[in-house]
């Protein structure tokens, strides 16, 4: 195609809103500007003065799909800023809840947002029930969210805005039986997501990002919550100076701000976590999914889809394991003493690093907090890699519609969520 | 056979009763197959045709002037309107930038100018008729469910 002029003004089956323009003019791409057009709600502002207590709850309701994420990140900076240590049950069971978490965001994802584009249909709801495969995949996307739902509710309370987790541990503590019960669904759903594994390193697209860095946490056991920062080189930083890195961008013509990484465009989530610490893996995960393991590290912005179907497994594996292990014990939290200090939080989200920094009063106030989201992150590294398919194929494609479609298909490949990504203003640290 | 058409549609909010919708339909998308057409759900498909509505379904609050015309359509077209979760039903957390003392709003000011914010921001009944609500944060699945059919049963779908 020698000239486009493109608009498409809601990209859809993503979380949130987002829009992207594309001009190009004799063959050349002349202009691509990726929008996440969410309007801010204003977090940064209205989490001054609240209590430690009251924040995570509040944090939380910055996004449905990560809610429970951002709850876990700001339990972290508050307990940091106190000097508060969660017990090792407390520990246990946040990691259960965010393989739940990992289990469902991911399922969702790829079964409802990206398997469509795999069959040429439009949503997931078009699926032929008469077609046996077809019907199997509907089963198949119901069974892995509802098991990673079922492990949130049990854990947390309700799989989103978790009600029963608070600083110092759980106001009510579930069952061993319903914990146990959860064990029967996770065993249930493990074939289905190695036929997923199959499908997206089978099906899916190719777009090699050469120029990109990786950033993730992680720790001996790929537990999202907890661990070093790893850079792409492979050298390890405590995770507190997460924020020593991270270089604020403004995008002018987006609702929230970009990121850089030491100077440089990278990305985070899934393949990040997968190239920089897949031999940190369950070692049940290593062994089922080892051929499919030997397609990392990889610099394929699809294999993102792919390291978040292997994610499922290792959630599904590391779940199972903390379930039989756990001795449940009646604890109440540990109350929070509330003091002056400054608190980092850093965790993997499902679509990567998520860094909190806040400031407590001495009455237990936050004075001002700082949060950065893996979608803000990864926006100038999208705008980037749709400007590569442009270049790479502007003379082979001739219809707007392709164009379109691909360029839709390389949004969902990062699994943005705009809800996250545009309620921050640039915030300077003194 | 005649179907319930509904839309399903996000302003300013978190999108968590979007989550609990699509949660539902772990158990619940075959049983609805044959009575509800998604005519608009864009977490689901791309196409959307906002025209003559059954029911349409509103997350989220209203923080722009865009938003409020979308609004306006999204209720010229639809027979009824069901405000989902907080955010829709009473306006909070989103609203809570219409709480921020002269110094906050100062300091939020060129973002509201340059992407053309309203002044305030505002629940779903400040802009339209709202026929029915469903409240929480997220929205509650039970109630969720009794709309649903309630307007099954309002619409003669069986």
């Amino acid at each position: 195609m020698h000239n486009l002029d493109l608009t498409i003004a809601d990209i859809s089956k993503i979380e949130g809103k987002a829009s992207c323009k594309i001009k190009a003019k004799d063959g050349k791409v002349e202009k691509v500007k990726f929008t996440i057009a969410e309007y801010k709600r204003y977090y940064t502002q209205a989490i001054r003065g609240k209590d430690i207590v009251a924040l995570p709850q509040l944090t939380a309701r910055i996004c449905g799909t990560c809610s429970n994420a951002h709850l876990l990140c700001a339990l972290k900076a508050v307990e940091n800023a106190i000097g508060l240590v969660p017990s090792p049950q407390t520990v246990l069971l946040r990691k259960l809840l965010n393989y739940g978490l990992i289990i469902r965001d991911h399922a969702l994802h790829l079964y409802v947002f990206v398997l469509p584009d795999l069959y040429n249909r439009d949503s997931i709801l078009d699926f032929d029930e008469k077609n046996p495969s077809e019907h199997k995949l509907l089963d198949d996307t119901f069974a892995v969210k509802a098991a990673g739902n079922k492990l949130g509710k049990v854990v947390g309370g309700r799989s989103v805005h978790a009600p029963f987790l608070t600083v110092g541990g759980f106001i009510k503590i579930p069952s061993h039986q319903d914990l146990f019960n959860c064990i029967l669904d996770l065993e249930a759903i493990r074939p289905k997501v190695l036929d997923l594994i199959e499908i997206f390193t089978e099906e899916d697209e190719t777009l090699i990002r050469k120029d990109l860095d990786f950033a993730a946490l992680s720790d001996s056991e790929y537990s999202f919550l907890y661990g070093d920062l790893i850079r792409t080189d492979g050298s390890r930083v405590p995770a507190d100076h997460y924020g020593d890195f991270l270089e604020h961008v403004t995008v002018p013509y987006s609702h929230a701000s970009g990121y850089k990484f030491g100077g440089n465009v990278y990305m985070v989530g899934a393949l990040a976590r997968l190239n920089l610490a897949k031999d940190k893996l369950h070692n049940k995960t290593i062994k089922t999914a080892a051929k499919y393991l030997e397609l990392f590290p990889s610099k394929n912005i699809f294999h993102n889809n792919l390291a978040q179907a292997i994610e499922i497994l290792h959630a599904i594996d590391s779940a199972i394991e903390i379930i039989e292990k756990i001795e449940i014990k009646n604890e109440k939290p540990i109350s929070p003493v509330r003091k002056e200090g400054i608190g980092i939080g850093v965790i993997e989200a499902p679509r990567g690093a998520l860094y909190y920094k806040l400031e407590i009063d001495n009455s237990g106030k936050v004075r001002k907090g700082q949060i950065v989201v893996p979608t803000g992150q990864n926006q100038i590294g999208i705008e980037g890699s749709i400007r590569q398919y442009l270049t790479e194929n502007l003379d082979r494609v001739d219809s707007k519609e392709e164009i379109e479609q691909y360029v839709e298909r390389i949004v969902r490949a990062y699994d943005p969520c705009m809800s996250c990504a545009s309620h921050f203003l640039k915030f300077k640290w003194v | 056979m005649k179907k319930l058409k509904v839309g399903w549609f996000s302003f300013s909010c978190c999108e968590d009763s979007t989550i609990i919708f699509t949660e539902i339909l772990n158990d619940y998308y075959r049983i609805w197959k044959e009575k509800v057409e998604f005519v608009s759900v864009g977490v689901l498909q791309k196409r959307s045709k906002i025209k003559d509505l059954d029911v349409a379904f509103v997350e989220g609050a209203i923080t722009s002037e865009k938003q409020e015309k979308q609004l306006l359509n999204i209720r010229a077209e639809s027979k009824k309107l069901v405000a989902i979760g907080a955010c829709a039903c009473v306006g909070m957390p989103s609203t809570q930038r219409n709480l921020f003392d002269e110094a906050t709003k100062k300091e939020i000011e060129n973002i509201l100018i340059r992407f053309k914010y309203a002044e305030k921001v505002k629940k779903l009944s400040e802009v339209v008729t709202v026929d029915d609500q469903v409240p929480g944060c997220p929205m509650d699945e039970n109630a969720f469910l009794q709309i649903i059919n309630k307007y099954l049963n309002e619409f003669n779908i069986s």
